[in-house]
């Protein structure tokens, strides 16, 4: 096969391969995802079934404290649902939002992006503009309000029922300028190049350049960005659900689950939050550890200097 | 006059281009006023030249005269700030981008970077195949590919290495795939702009060869832009020596070299280092080149012009015809004084 | 006679993650105090790998890997840092081709000129001015008080490249490397500079190494000529009578594929093929592939750098010579 061939040779596996901080942090993350993907086939409870919970459960330690039972190990919430089934769900939600988050922030910063670097003029400044004052509100504040007037148009109950698409939509608008900042210096720097002119010369027309010359060259930091959006998106989530605005109890996300277990947590069950907590911090980090790991490895000033 | 129109014709053609930015860039104060500046290059100044079919017509001079821009301006990729540009007659200047889609395939371009010409994330095959599927909606797959192998053989690069990129193939081998993109669409007329100055020594002289040997078979007519003045020689049928975004000398390669008459003709051609030859004294020029930004009044030569004449602070030099079919812009050489 | 500078047998390596790869391979010349010698080659032929490693200035993954470096009777390959720091920019000066690879542009020149006078000389800030002043003098600078205080951006091409050559000089080096200093100059500006290299190491006793692909630029300003190939010199000579009568098929091949030299025909001699990257460099002689000369004993045999007495030069061909004689 030719492109296991070229992957196999490849500068990136090369890299990899001898960066330990990289290995570890990619097997770290494929086993978080997997675990939260087949979360309903390997968790012990479902969470989700309201009939198999049992509210005379709630709030018993993990297993191997005093009061734990082996049924459930890292204990039991507010509910009685097991905290290490609900965890795998909650993460599995997480890692969707973030993911469709950002795959809309990236469609809508490219768009953005492309077109504002490669037209110029008053188009650019337009959208860059625009582009500022998205960024000059905070991503949460943005988040809150939108979240804030969905809520209010939808009613609470179709709002939790929406609640995934909600915040998808809600990040996804809050931090496109991100992408579309990035995707527009790279424009600026590929339209200079001779291969565009060329393809001018030829008489191509500009959404042809564009989306065939210059946005395959634009690939590299748009990966770069994405992983560490990606890890934003999941922060904004979890944030979100922490305030009350995001996923609601019955479905519960890593950030709701911080919140659910706070107000037990000075009664003794710290372990409705404190779990969630690591497993959030965990797959933040890697993600962001993997995502400067590419970043340098992209760099061509880095390496080749 | 020729009853025929010549291929390409460029009348009184200027380009400006403003490079002062946003609004706040622009504004300065003046006698307490606040007013809008703007900061403008002056990159080409009132240049006419016409182009024979068959011929190669060079453009030479140093860097920042222009010569880049005018080879765009002819192909519209900058369009021109005031000027027209005929091409066998027809005005292309002001056609729209679907009405200059015909004169697209018979006008292709050559670049200088070999490394910047390409794309790429594209195979050589897809970059070759591209110009040939779009102007021919026709053709089908299997006779583009033929077309590919075709070029590719004409071009020396060996078309079993269609389906790579191009950060496999070296400088020379690019700039050859280059050559064979412009090649694909038959084109009539190519314009290279320093097609040969980044490649190496030995590469040069089998690129130059590739030029001359397609300019052969296919009745090529080549607008060739470059510094090197040796290589002018040895190519060009006419040669145009641009300062400052004018043409000060345009004349017949032999009668140039032999005796150039512009003073700037006469330091640039004293100042190329020949081989084996201890350096006879060049002719030193006063200063240095003044920017696009602010051209000097009257002749743009005149502050490092060796003969310079109170005349020539004052007015500019038009081209004037002199001994067979040499054109010049000097007031020295038309008052007799070089 | 001790040489100035003598390279004997020099190796310089590059450590890739796929292996060593041998950049210059067994590379010897001397250069005596105010000698002249031209380092041609094409992109890649160890050129520039063969000055930066006289002054220890090879990045990283390159190393020395064998050889001796002599400089005034010192092998520099093994100084350490302290010492080496010493001899650059002292005794020995570079010129880049880009000027503002020297030029920091945040600094004037006056204060870049005597930041080098004083790593080097114990001046006072008074005889340092006077010297720098002296100095821009000697390079022809226009109102050079004006310039002391001025920037770098402040200055055109050609005007940069003249206070790098002031810098270069600053401290009376016996030995200057410029790397290609003029190739990113215009013509009529390449021209002034040349002139200024050569009149002052003509005047100052100065011995200069110049790298370049510029055969005709090489053939101006230097009295021996060294021409690279792959990683080992395979001519070695007298400028005019290499460029007149080159011996080695590559330097002849060379010449002849300049336009406008001895071929008055359309088509230019060009070289079939190009030069191996360091990683497929053939066996035997490394020129042939592309050459048109080439016998059976080529393929498998390196040949050595071999001096002709007659010929007055060394050259690394199996031919000998035999190229003589022969019609191109």
């Amino acid at each position: 096969m030719d492109w296991w061939r070229r992957f196999r040779q490849s500068f990136l596996l090369y890299s990899f391969l001898r960066d330990s901080v990289a290995i570890a942090c990619s097997l770290i993350l494929i086993v978080l995802v997997l675990v939260s993907f087949l979360a309903p086939l390997i968790a012990p409870h479902n969470p989700y079934d309201s009939s198999s919970i049992d509210i005379l459960n709630a709030e018993m330690p993990p297993m191997w404290m005093d009061g734990g039972s082996p049924e459930f190990i890292l204990g039991t919430d507010s509910q009685g649902r097991d905290m290490l089934s609900t965890l795998l769900y909650g993460m599995r939600v997480s890692i969707i939002i973030g993911c469709l988050a950002v795959l809309m922030q990236a469609f809508i910063g490219v768009v953005i992006g492309l077109i504002s670097g490669y037209l110029g003029g008053r188009i650019d400044s337009f959208l860059m503009r625009m582009a500022d004052v998205q960024l000059s509100f905070s991503t949460m504040m943005v988040a809150i309000f939108l979240g804030a007037i969905f809520q209010e148009a939808f009613g609470v109950g179709l709002y939790e029922q929406f609640a995934v698409p909600m915040l998808v939509i809600i990040i996804g608008l809050a931090e496109w300028p991100q992408y579309a900042r990035t995707v527009r210096a790279s424009v600026l720097a590929e339209k200079k190049k001779e291969y565009v002119e060329a393809a001018r010369v030829i008489g191509l027309r500009a959404q042809r350049i564009m989306g065939r010359h210059i946005l395959p060259n634009t690939v590299s930091p748009v990966l770069v960005i994405s992983t560490v959006q990606v890890a934003n998106a999941i922060m904004s989530e979890a944030a979100l659900s922490f305030l009350g605005l995001g996923m609601p109890v019955t479905r519960p996300s890593l950030g709701s689950l911080i919140n659910s277990g706070f107000e037990y947590i000075f009664s003794g069950s710290w372990w409705i939050t404190l779990f969630p907590g690591i497993f959030l911090v965990l797959l933040i980090l890697v993600i962001n550890l993997l995502g400067d790991w590419l970043r340098d490895v992209l760099n061509p000033k880095l390496y080749k200097g | 006059m020729n009853p025929t129109p010549p291929l390409l014709e460029v009348k009184n053609i200027t380009k400006h281009f403003d490079i002062s930015g946003g609004f706040l860039e622009k504004l300065s104060l003046e006698n307490m006023r606040p007013v809008l500046k703007k900061t403008v290059v002056h990159a080409l100044n009132d240049v006419s030249f016409s182009i024979i079919a068959g011929e190669t017509f060079s453009i030479v001079g140093e860097s920042g005269c222009g010569k880049s821009t005018l080879g765009r301006a002819v192909l519209g990729l900058y369009p021109p700030s005031s000027g027209q540009i005929y091409y066998y007659g027809t005005r292309i200047d002001v056609l729209n981008a679907r009405e200059m889609l015909p004169y697209r395939r018979k006008m292709q371009m050559v670049f200088q970077d070999p490394y910047a010409s390409l794309n790429p994330r594209m195979k050589v095959e897809q970059t070759l195949m591209e110009p040939v599927l779009f102007h021919n909606p026709a053709i089908t797959m299997l006779e583009a590919r033929d077309l590919v192998s075709e070029i590719m053989e004409q071009v020396g690069v060996d078309p079993l290495w269609a389906s790579r990129y191009p950060h496999e193939f070296s400088g020379g081998q690019r700039q050859r795939i280059s050559i064979a993109r412009a090649l694909m669409v038959e084109p009539e007329f190519i314009v290279a702009d320093e097609p040969i100055s980044a490649l190496d020594v030995s590469i040069q002289a089998q690129i130059l060869n590739l030029f001359m040997e397609a300019q052969e078979t296919r009745g090529l007519t080549y607008l060739f832009i470059t510094h090197d003045m040796s290589v002018v020689k040895h190519i060009s049928t006419r040669v145009a020596v641009m300062y400052l975004g004018t043409i000060c000398e345009l004349a017949r390669t032999e009668a140039l070299f032999t005796r150039p008459r512009h003073p700037y003709t006469q330091a640039l051609l004293s100042a190329i280092p020949v081989l084996g030859t201890k350096k006879a004294r060049h002719i030193k020029l006063k200063g240095e080149v003044p920017t696009p930004i602010d051209l000097p009044k009257g002749c743009v030569f005149h502050k490092r012009c060796p003969h310079v004449f109170a005349r020539c602070r004052e007015e500019v030099p038009l081209l004037a015809e002199y001994d067979s079919g040499r054109l010049l812009a000097c007031h020295g050489v038309e008052e007799g004084r070089i | 006679m001790q040489h100035l500078l003598q390279l004997e047998d020099v190796v310089i390596r590059f450590a890739l993650r796929f292996g060593d790869l041998t950049a210059v391979d067994g590379v010897s010349f001397a250069l005596d105090k105010g000698q002249r010698l031209g380092l041609v080659g094409e992109s890649g032929a160890g050129k520039s790998v063969t000055g930066f490693s006289i002054i220890n200035l090879i990045s990283k993954p390159g190393y020395i890997a064998s050889g001796r470096i002599l400089f005034e009777g010192r092998d520099l390959a093994h100084l350490d840092e302290e010492e080496m720091r010493d001899i650059r920019g002292n005794r020995i000066s570079m010129i880049f081709q880009d000027p503002m690879m020297t030029l920091n542009p945040v600094l004037t020149i006056g204060e870049q000129m005597v930041e080098t006078l004083l790593a080097h000389r114990k001046f006072t800030e008074d005889e340092c001015r006077d010297r720098a002043l002296e100095t821009l003098r000697k390079v022809h600078i226009p109102s050079p008080e004006k310039r002391l205080s001025q920037y770098p951006h402040e200055l055109s091409g050609g005007m940069r490249q003249r206070i790098v050559i002031a810098i270069a000089l600053l401290a009376d080096p016996a030995l200057i490397i410029a790397d290609e200093p003029s190739t990113a100059l215009d013509v009529t500006i390449q021209a002034e500079i040349l002139d200024l290299l050569l009149e002052l190491c003509e005047s100052e006793k100065t011995a200069l190494i110049l790298i370049t692909h510029d055969l005709a630029v090489v053939s101006q300003v230097t009295e021996t000529i060294a021409v690279m190939y792959a990683g080992k010199i395979v001519e070695l000579g007298s400028t005019e009578a290499v460029i007149h009568t080159p011996m080695h098929p590559y330097t002849r091949g060379l010449i002849n594929a300049l336009p406008g030299s001895v071929h008055s025909e359309r088509r230019l001699n060009q070289i079939p093929g190009m030069m191996p990257s360091l990683m497929t460099i053939p066996p035997g002689c490394s020129f042939h592939p592309r050459c048109e000369y080439r016998m059976e004993v080529c393929r498998h045999q390196v040949p050595d750098l071999r001096y002709y007495e007659s010929f007055g030069r060394e050259v690394a061909c199996h031919l000998g010579e035999g190229l003589f004689g022969r019609s191109s």
